[in-house]
């Protein structure tokens, strides 16, 4: 049994008492070292359950705990102290005058002395491959770039999970690769959960686990395999499925065996190739 | 694209004065404003403008380019010493121009001040010249904690003023943007009269304000989840120290200030 | 409208220690009614070249024609304001250059620059909205009241509301989710069709180039890089892998697929139908040889 790190218990939430319900009655965990991924159409949910995660918001009713501490007003600094929280817009969460300064916002805030805070710099920047750019300026850098920096400063504070909410979405694809390479780098180091908020597919079949939220509630949950195979239902919701999934589904049309549902070019390949030989 | 401008014309360098504490530079600055006011002769004069000369060959940065950023100001310092030519009437007269008599004293004193004038612009102007913003951010931070006994909001202020440099570039790309789109769809910022022009300026404006409280919505946001909880208790990675270099130095300016009260009494 | 590029740079803060050349020498002609895909990384120039296409920039060199408007390093178009009533530009997020109190009175911001008269715009705007998705019972209200998504489409009916014979998007679907996009591209693939647009597209997304672009062109350090049909261009994966560009995923597997089992399929824009029934077939094949 894996230890659990995130409870939601029977969460809803919603921005104001006129206002419908943007979560309603959810409940998942998410386990210690778990990578899972977070999906569903704009306004689904998604982020505001990012912003319980770490007491930007609290639930109206229901309960969240974050290892072993339930999230409120009184511990949210501890809480904070675990969760790190990428947004999406790479400019509105630079708050340094250069990357070094950037880095060490966090730093500064718990306290870290400054000897500490020149050693870790260093370390996390690595860790992120912007070593090269300790006193450029935010204006100088890419979209990628800068969201390497924002994870470099999270890494410095040594949080237990790391929430990337849609830190890819303004990205182009090479910033994209960039940050998703770099994240499950991070991943494989460190004992770290990761939670990622997100409509890119490549994201999704990465994760471990799938949540799929659809208008305020838990829709699915399920490994990236199980939820692909719901791909109509999936696409009701406004979602999409991998295109060799959508092939695989085609070619079982053709009464082409595909046992396993592929999640990438060469699971299925290499089903075809078995499928071949044997024919 | 980056149409980055230099605020303050920070001109990057290794000088002395460049590597001079911020503090130090402010502090010499201060003092320097009000010495001024002290010469009352030629020598006293002649030292504050040789302290001022030296101070701007050791920048290392080009007499012109300094000279070119002082452009505004040589248009109040000739007005000042014109006005002093026809204001002050001591002395003997020199000559007439146009019916107004000219007097010796006036000679000296337009002289004197217009002078005073442009050593005070010259000095304060080195500040910006060769300290980045950030670091006179710092300083202004460190020079004002005293105040923080009667709750002066020290850290705010300077917090406030490094999150505004660090976003001068982004709303300035986001105003080309702006201002770009609704060109697209017909507005001219740049021709027709006054009042049309200025009418164009809502499209852009209602939009710039509308990211800039977008941006400090995630931007507070941002920083909450990342541990701000405002200066209490919060540690700086940039620290300024004061080293032998920068005692050496307001050692030497001191010794200028004394120069100058002894040479006042010739 | 055809447009034609000859020898275009593009110089950044020219004469400056910043200078920075974004465009270099780039020649290309677009005939009218083209449906065309502009691909290149950031930085590659694709921006400041849509700039060129409503004179929003001049070329520091070179000769940019669209219709009869002709522009060059000393020669601003004689009528800006024509010409970008002909040009219509949907910027990346679109939705940040919404200022107005209502969303008809922004939809209508465009038109009554260029001087289209009040019934017109009216009955542009009861046509448009609908056909971008906002609701009538939407445009009283303040577009700053409406969801991300919304505001986009306000954005895009704005720039539609002038009529525009040439539409360039940069990047229109960015930030949407899957069905946001596909409903917003296929709206402008209609629209392109319907209305016989020349349509320019800056994207990122080989599927979407692929699926609504007859051609395609990249972009690298501000000059073409390749140019053509979507199928020829996208057969040169290598070419392109060293660009640090990817093809179409279906024209990646298509390849893996072909090396794997030897045999060649070629890509012609197939459905993934179709797809699967020749990879049947190529099963099928490579047995009966055995």
């Amino acid at each position: 049994m894996r230890e659990c790190f995130i409870e939601f218990r029977n969460v809803s939430f919603r921005y104001g008492d006129e206002q419908p319900w943007v979560l309603d009655d959810v409940s998942f965990t998410i386990y210690k070292d778990e990578w899972v991924a977070i999906i569903g159409h704009n306004g689904s949910g998604k982020s505001t359950i990012a912003k319980l995660m770490n007491g930007l918001l609290f639930p109206q009713k229901g309960e969240i705990i974050i290892n072993g501490i339930p999230v409120n007003e009184q511990t949210v600094w501890d809480v904070r102290k675990q969760v790190g929280m990428v947004f999406q817009n790479p400019d509105n969460q630079f708050v340094g005058t250069t990357v070094q300064d950037d880095v060490a916002f966090g730093m500064e805030n718990r306290g870290f002395a400054r000897e500490e805070m020149v050693n870790r710099i260093d370390e996390v920047l690595q860790a992120v491959r912007m070593e090269d750019y300790l006193l450029t300026e935010p204006h100088r850098l890419s979209g990628g770039q800068k969201q390497r920096v924002a994870i470099a400063s999270l890494l410095a504070i040594n949080p237990e999970v790391l929430i990337l909410d849609e830190a890819t979405a303004m990205l182009d694809p090479k910033g994209r690769k960039e940050i998703m390479r770099t994240v499950s780098e991070i991943q494989e180091k460190n004992e770290i959960s990761l939670i990622t908020i997100t409509h890119d597919l490549e994201e999704v079949v990465q994760a471990e686990r799938v949540i799929v939220m659809n208008s305020g509630k838990v829709w699915a949950e399920a490994t990236p395999r199980d939820i692909f195979k719901q791909k109509d239902d999936l696409r009701k919701i406004g979602l999409d499925v991998p295109f060799v999934a959508v092939l695989a589904d085609e070619l079982k049309q053709l009464d082409i065996m595909i046992k396993n549902e592929p999640l990438n070019h060469d699971e299925l390949l290499e089903e075809l190739w078995t499928l071949h030989s044997k024919m | 694209m980056n149409n980055a401008i230099v605020i303050g014309q920070y001109v990057p360098g290794n000088s002395l004065i460049h590597r001079l504490d911020p503090r130090m530079k402010i502090t010499i600055i201060f003092f320097f404003v009000i010495v001024v006011f002290f010469a009352n002769n030629i020598i006293s004069y002649s030292i504050l403008t040789i302290f001022a000369i030296l101070t701007t060959l050791s920048t290392r940065i080009s007499l012109r380019f300094i000279l070119k950023g002082l452009t505004p100001v040589w248009f109040l310092i000739a007005f000042t010493f014109i006005l002093h030519l026809i204001v002050t009437k001591e002395g003997t007269v020199l000559f007439d121009v146009f019916g107004y008599k000219v007097y010796s004293g006036a000679l000296i004193q337009g002289f004197a001040i217009s002078l005073r004038f442009f050593l005070l612009i010259l000095i304060t102007s080195l500040l910006t010249l060769t300290t980045t913003p950030i670091e006179i951010t710092d300083a202004v931070e460190d020079l004002l904690h005293p105040l923080k006994k009667i709750k002066f909001p020290v850290h705010e202020l300077a917090l406030m003023m490094s999150i505004s440099l660090r976003f001068i570039p982004t709303l300035l790309q986001e105003t080309d943007k702006i201002s770009k789109a609704q060109a697209s769809r017909g507005v001219d910022f740049r021709t027709g009269p006054i009042k049309e022009r200025l009418h164009a300026i809502v499209p852009l404006l209602v939009p710039l304000f509308v990211s800039a409280f977008k941006r400090a919505e995630e931007l507070a946001m941002a920083m909450e989840a990342r541990g701000y909880q405002g200066g209490e208790g919060r540690t700086r990675l940039r620290q300024l120290k004061i080293k032998g270099l920068d005692i050496l130095v307001f050692l030497f300016f001191l010794a200028v200030v004394a120069a100058l009260f002894w040479t006042r009494n010739y | 409208m055809d447009i034609t590029f000859k020898d275009v740079s593009y110089i950044y803060q020219a004469n400056s220690p910043f200078a920075h050349k974004a465009l270099d020498h780039l020649s290309f002609h677009i005939p009218a009614g083209s449906f065309v895909a502009i691909i290149g990384h950031t930085g590659s120039g694709k921006s400041t070249l849509i700039q060129h296409l409503n004179g929003l920039l001049t070329p520091t060199e070179g000769e940019v024609q669209i219709g009869d408007h002709q522009i060059t390093s000393d020669k601003k178009p004689e009528n800006l304001k024509e010409l970008r009533s002909k040009v219509g530009v949907v910027f990346q997020y679109p939705e940040h250059q919404l200022f107005d109190e209502t969303v008809r009175k922004d939809i209508a911001f465009g038109p009554k620059n260029f001087g289209v008269s009040e019934e017109e715009i009216e009955r542009r705007i009861l046509e448009i909205a609908p056909a971008v998705g906002i609701d009538e019972s939407l445009l009283e209200r303040s577009p700053f009241d409406l969801s991300g998504g919304q505001m986009r489409r306000v954005a895009i009916a704005g720039v539609l509301a002038v009529k525009p014979n040439i539409l360039v998007l940069d990047e229109p679907t960015a930030g949407l989710d899957p069905r946001g996009q596909s409903d917003i591209m296929n709206m402008f693939y209609e629209l392109h069709q319907r209305e016989n647009l020349t349509t320019i597209l800056v994207t990122h997304s080989m599927e979407d180039a692929v699926k609504y672009a007859d051609h395609v062109m990249i972009m690298n350090k501000g000059t073409k890089y390749m140019e053509g049909i979507p199928e020829e261009v996208f057969a040169q994966q290598e070419a392109l892998n060293k660009v640090q560009l990817d093809v179409p995923e279906v024209i990646q597997f298509l390849n893996a697929f072909n090396a794997r089992f030897g045999v060649d399929i070629p890509f012609r824009r197939q459905s993934v139908a179709e797809l699967a029934a020749e990879i049947q077939h190529a099963l099928k094949g490579a047995e009966s040889i055995e």
